[in-house]
């Protein structure tokens, strides 16, 4: 049964991820000019026998039906296009960034409930103490910081004026780091490389802890707040009632329960990291998608624009069907 | 016997003025409910300020915030040695006076805010109640287009956009409406879709009232608080989302003074002259948790439902 369930989500999943990219597809006819127009603009001068040329080889001569299919083609067959920026495919130029943003966005995922956890638990059983005020103001405050101000605050203090990380980049200019996964961290520990580790890990900490920021503030609000209702619950009671201890009674009972809407804010959170990303590796220098997409803005690399929101999008669709599911494993009771 | 019609010229005129009592009734209940939320109050105080010096900038500041000098750049805040009263805050690295570009700043976050919320709460709130009321094959197209556009984080949606139609004003306001009703979409269709059940709409609709009728003077007067709630909320994450925008330069364009390509413009120069980037920052972050903290002492007076929701 359940097997069905997730086999219907993951149909239902397929509609949109089409609509998704008819809506990438109407984002690039919304510039002004077609891509041979913007080839041009880059310099140089083409004959009016070569532009026609190219449009033919862009399918641009034909109805925009045709168009589309040609892209959704495509995409179907991981063809995302050509930058002719970077002369490279676009699925090589993302595969190529990827490492960089997962590694980011897993670290500053860890962080985050690293951070949320405690507090959101501590702050629902010591409700109202000065420790649960203090941290849900800060995680008030989490919540309505732009990244780009808190990443810049945190370089100007721990790598400016205490000089304890640096300021921006993945690795020391002077360590050398053998790439297999694109990974680093996971690339030191395979390469036993000690610096590259320590130093990996420091780059990591200011992007993550600033990227994490706004995701651990709402987890831990979300955790707190479903903490203190089912702490209030008959069941939770009962326990209590049936002399287990107050530790057992947080931790098997009102936590487990607590934990079904926390996964699904944490799910949803999957579209703060991503799209906080472009942002944050901008501030620090990140090699990763989101800078990478942020350049192609500024050189009007569409079609690299384009791979890259469609594997954005892929992803946050890909995030919410992993949250379903597994929403379904917490809770049997509740259906997809 | 006679029967007095309902709709009547003086039974409507009793009716207006039975619900303008009630409008003050309520007005009154809500003022001293909020008078005992004093932090929700604090935050309305902090947003009421800094719409007051949006709309009043040339009459607390007297430079301009556009214009430079050469001579005067980079000065640091007043408190810092070399700072001068003249520019409480310091300059930016084009002697143009921080404070004065922060004051002015705000006009185009407030603007950028209230211009999205109000546009996304038209659009969203029209399309939900015709979708929520009708139903019918409208509302299958347009939830399934909400849904598409749910399946964009909204920041990657907003900066695709931008990147493709290019930065401005319009287009920016644009590139955040386009996203940003669906939200009050959900909300308002789903009000109507368990309000039109209710008694009153059944009886005006026994009534002979017309069905857009019932839609804006029944059953909107009761969803137009939750309405209000989640546009205040929605307000300050509109306008963070305006400067990340600004901030990567896909938003307003420089020399126009925006919260967010200031902090970017700070930015080259942050090693050595820290206010140029954090200062104008700073302003969100007094503004946005401000207007959150209102917005959500406005929920629990107004709308404590939204909470669990």
């Amino acid at each position: 049964m359940r097997a069905i369930k997730i086999l219907e989500r993951i149909l239902y999943a397929i509609p949109i991820i089409l609509g998704v990219a008819v809506v990438v597809f109407v984002f690039v006819r919304l510039t002004p000019g077609d891509p041979v127009d913007i080839m041009m603009g880059q310099g140089g001068a083409i004959s009016s026998g070569e532009i026609e040329q190219l449009r033919a080889e862009f399918h641009l001569d034909e109805p925009i039906t045709n168009q589309l299919w040609y892209f959704l083609r495509d995409a179907a067959r991981g063809d995302l296009g050509y930058s002719y920026i970077l002369k490279q495919p676009v699925t090589v130029i993302i595969a190529d960034r990827l490492p960089a943003t997962i590694e980011l966005a897993a670290g500053a995922l860890f962080l985050a409930l690293l951070i949320a956890f405690p507090i959101g638990i501590i702050s629902a059983v010591r409700q109202n103490s000065i420790l649960d005020r203090l941290s849900m103001s800060f995680a008030f405050l989490g919540i309505s910081m732009p990244g780009f101000w808190l990443g810049i605050v945190l370089i100007l203090i721990f790598a400016v004026a205490l000089r304890w990380l640096p300021v921006q980049g993945r690795l020391d200019p002077q360590i050398t780091l053998q790439q297999i996964t694109g990974f680093y961290v996971v690339d030191s520990i395979i390469t036993a490389n000690g610096p590259a580790l320590w130093s990996s890990i420091r780059h990591l900490l200011l992007p993550s802890i600033t990227l994490g920021a706004a995701v651990a503030a709402i987890v831990a609000r979300v955790l707190r707040s479903s903490m203190l209702e089912v702490l209030r619950s008959d069941y939770v009671q009962l326990a209590r009632a049936k002399g287990a201890s107050e530790s057992l009674v947080v931790v098997k009972h009102a936590l487990r329960n607590a934990l079904i809407p926390t996964v699904t804010v944490v799910g949803l959170q999957v579209g703060v990291l991503l799209g906080g990303n472009m942002i944050i590796e901008t501030v620090f220098g990140w090699p990763g998608l989101g800078r990478l997409v942020v350049d192609a803005i500024f050189n009007r690399d569409f079609p690299l624009i384009q791979g890259a929101v469609m594997v954005y999008a892929l992803t946050y669709i890909l995030a919410n069907l992993v949250v379903d599911v597994l929403y379904t494993y917490l809770n049997p009771r509740i259906a997809l | 016997m006679s029967v007095t019609s309902p709709t009547g010229a003086p039974a409507i005129a009793g009716r207006r003025q039975a619900r303008l009592e009630l409008w003050q009734r309520n007005a009154r209940r809500f003022l001293a409910e909020l008078g005992r939320q004093p932090i929700a109050l604090l935050g309305g105080l902090v947003v009421l300020a800094f719409i007051l010096a949006a709309v009043f900038a040339p009459y607390i500041t007297a430079h301009d915030p556009e214009l430079g000098s050469l001579r005067q750049r980079l000065i640091p805040p007043v408190w810092q040695q070399g700072g001068a009263a003249e520019f409480p805050l310091g300059t930016d690295g084009q002697g143009r006076d921080l404070l004065t570009r922060i004051i002015y700043g705000a006009r185009i976050s407030l603007l950028v805010g209230f211009l999205t919320v109000a546009i996304s709460i038209i659009a969203g709130a029209g399309l939900g109640a015709v979708a929520g009321y009708y139903r019918g094959w409208l509302d299958t197209v347009l939830s399934r287009f909400a849904d598409l556009l749910m399946a964009f984080p909204f920041l990657i949606f907003a900066i695709a956009m931008m990147a493709f139609i290019g930065p401005g004003f319009a287009n920016l306001i644009l590139a955040l409406t386009f996203k940003g009703w669906v939200e009050f979409y959900r909300l308002v269709r789903g009000d109507i879709m368990s309000e039109k059940t209710r008694e009153y709409v059944e009886a005006a609709r026994a009534l002979g009232r017309s069905h857009p009728t019932i839609i804006v003077a029944e059953i909107l007067p009761n969803i137009v608080q939750s309405i209000f709630v989640v546009g205040t909320l929605r307000m300050g994450f509109f306008i963070v989302t305006e400067a990340s925008l600004s901030f990567l330069g896909l938003g307003i364009q420089p020399p126009t003074p925006a919260w967010g390509s200031m902090v970017a413009a700070g930015r080259d120069v942050m090693l050595t002259h820290w206010w140029v980037a954090t200062l104008p920052g700073l302003a969100i972050v007094l503004l946005v948790p401000a207007l959150n903290i209102f917005g959500e002492g406005l929920r629990d007076i107004l709308d404590p439902r939204l909470k669990v929701q």
